[in-house]
């Protein structure tokens, strides 16, 4: 049984369509990255999936339905939502206490013992804390939560780069393992780029893209090419092209890697650089989001 | 299918340290419930304050208490008592009042302030189902606040018995009287059944005040009030009527039917004989009103269910 299968997934906002019939399929063990500029129904989707809205289609998170069964599913699932949501009158000690006493799978040791490694104190309020000391607290609430599926919505949006990093190196240390699945979106898509097995591009209410890692690296490269090399490698048909200090970098899909050698250097691109190539074009929006990801 | 954890074998994690069964259903109301109280202090600082208040004053009259205690003891028996039960019913009136005005104040914040904040994606994110949210913020203003100020009345009423008899025997009056005079079990029991009255005839105020919470994207407070004012003054220039208008003020002062004052002309918290409680339940007024709260609450869960974060 996937962790997550929708057909025809739907959505709409009076004439706005957020969602047009998506498809996903997600194995346990997965980490999933939900990529999509501003608007392309990114965190419609993860509300539907987290039973947060109501939506056309068929929709089974871990064999439930997600909106008519969203507080017994969520003793299975946790999610970090894309804004800081823990409540600012709350102390911290408090949400221990809260979660601990709703909460079934809810190691209380495990997240003090996590607690414990920052400078957060159990007599703090939420509103004192730092914003990546917030989100320090909302990791250690949600990673000791025995939980199947885990559900990030830009979960380090606004932190720092010592926060980003520690964010996922403790989730992949300390929280991940096969019998987990985590669903991720972000437009830091560069600190992600190793952690995930799957990838899905999703524009417009459409998956334009959804590949493994491993066949993303099979079946995509980026190759660094001199002038005189680049009619050559045009004639195999880039999916893009850009240029970097006078020479061409071009984005090939599916060709093979052997007539791309002689080209020039061989690499696999970053999943900035296929967005930009796949979602880039009509959309300036798309490029913004794109160039977020890759800047920043 | 829907056994998920077991099917996890080999996690290198320890197990849960509790059973999902060994959860009653109860716990996730239990603890929706502390979590108000944690989020809106007023419910028990307010009335707190308002017994200070009623303190302070009624300490500065204490100049006065044997003199006065002298002219009470002066009237026909059964004026005495009233007499002298005057401050506690004051201090009693007092507190229950400003519980009211608490308990609308956070039934207009309490399904809004979630949403305006955000943090409703934080609760939405564990396992207590949106019934469960909305039973424990009504379970506040109809069952909680009423304990609360149950016991802050209970407690400054007994400040204030302890006070005057420490005045009075100063004064060289006979403190007794005060003790002989004064029902004070009975007194507590009519508060006892006043709180009841009150929480199950305004239920369907609560309902509303909740339900507009839930509704409205800004302003809880206007939209609350201002509809039900509206349609008073629609009706009385459309129809030159004044039904609507009526309604609403049985519904706010109706409950003193409870108390059977104008009936049988008694004074209200006298002896509990003069209230007739079964009247009250078979008033039609406190079904209807309960029925129309039933509504409300249900139109509340199916709002937080739907309304989005604002």
């Amino acid at each position: 049984m996937p962790c997550i299968d929708a057909r025809g997934l739907r959505k709409a906002f009076g004439a706005t369509v957020a969602l047009d019939g998506i498809d996903l399929s997600v194995e346990e063990g997965r980490i999933l990255g939900l990529i999509g500029p501003n608007g392309a129904g990114k965190s419609t989707a993860l509300n539907a999936i987290l039973g947060l809205t109501s939506h056309r289609g068929e929709l089974k998170v871990l064999g439930r339905d997600p909106w008519k069964e969203r507080d017994r599913l969520m003793a299975d699932v946790c999610f970090i939502a894309d804004v800081a949501v823990l409540p600012r009158w709350m102390r911290v000690s408090q949400a221990l206490d809260y979660v601990a006493g709703v909460h079934p799978r809810f190691d209380r040791a495990k997240a003090e013992a996590f607690l414990a490694k920052t400078a957060i104190k159990g007599t703090s309020k939420v509103r004192q804390l730092s914003k990546g000391m917030v989100t320090q607290l909302h990791l250690a609430l949600i990673m000791a939560i025995d939980a199947r599926l885990l559900v990030l919505d830009e979960p380090t949006l606004g932190l720092d780069l010592l926060y980003r990093k520690q964010f996922y190196d403790t989730l992949l240390n300390d929280y991940f393992d096969r019998s987990r699945t985590i669903v991720v979106t972000t437009h830091q898509v560069e600190e992600i780029q190793h952690i995930l097995t799957d990838l899905v591009f999703i524009d417009r209410g459409r998956i334009v893209l959804a590949t493994s890692m491993e066949d993303f690296e099979q079946r995509y490269f980026e190759v660094m090419v001199s002038p005189e090399n680049i009619a050559a490698a045009r004639a195999l048909k880039p999916i893009h092209e850009r240029q970097v200090f006078g020479r061409g970098l071009l984005l090939f899909d599916s060709v093979d890697r052997g007539r791309l050698t002689p080209l020039g250097e061989v690499r696999t691109p970053s999943i900035a650089d296929l967005f930009v190539a796949v979602i880039g074009g009509p959309s300036d929006e798309a490029k913004r989001a794109a160039g977020q990801g890759a800047t920043a | 299918m829907t056994t998920p954890s077991d099917a996890v074998p080999g996690s290198p994690l320890d197990p849960p340290p509790v059973a999902p069964a060994a959860l009653s259903a109860t716990r996730p109301f239990y603890w929706s419930v502390r979590r108000e109280l944690w989020e809106n202090r007023s419910l028990y600082v307010a009335p707190l304050i308002a017994a200070g208040v009623v303190l302070f004053a009624f300490s500065l009259s204490a100049i006065h208490l044997p003199r006065h205690r002298l002219e009470a003891l002066a009237l026909e028996p059964a004026r005495q008592a009233v007499a002298i039960a005057l401050p506690y019913d004051f201090a009693a009136m007092a507190i229950i009042l400003t519980g009211v005005i608490v308990g609308a104040f956070y039934c207009l914040g309490a399904l809004h302030n979630e949403r305006r904040d955000r943090s409703i994606l934080f609760w939405k994110s564990l396992p207590v189902s949106d019934l469960t949210a909305v039973l424990a913020k009504a379970a506040i203003p109809l069952a909680v606040l009423p304990a609360i100020v149950f016991v802050v009345t209970v407690v400054t009423q007994l400040i204030m018995l302890a006070l005057s008899t420490a005045v009075l025997l100063a004064g060289g009056v006979d403190a007794a009287t005060t003790w002989t005079r004064l029902p004070v079990l009975q007194m507590w029991l009519v508060l006892l059944y006043a709180l009841a009255v009150l929480a199950l005839w305004y239920a369907p105020i609560w309902g509303w005040l909740l339900m507009v919470s839930g509704w409205a994207r800004r302003a809880p407070f206007l939209w609350a009030v201002l509809p039900p004012l509206a349609l008073c003054v629609v009706e009385k220039i459309a129809f030159d009527t004044g039904h609507f208008g009526a309604l609403l003020s049985y519904r706010l002062g109706g409950f003193v039917e409870a108390f059977t004052v104008r009936r049988h002309g008694k004074v209200p918290l006298d002896p509990l004989p003069g209230i007739d409680a079964a009247a009250f339940l078979a008033a039609p007024g406190l079904w209807l009103g309960l029925a129309f709260a039933a509504a409300f609450l249900a139109a509340a869960v199916w709002l937080r269910r739907y309304r989005d974060p604002i």
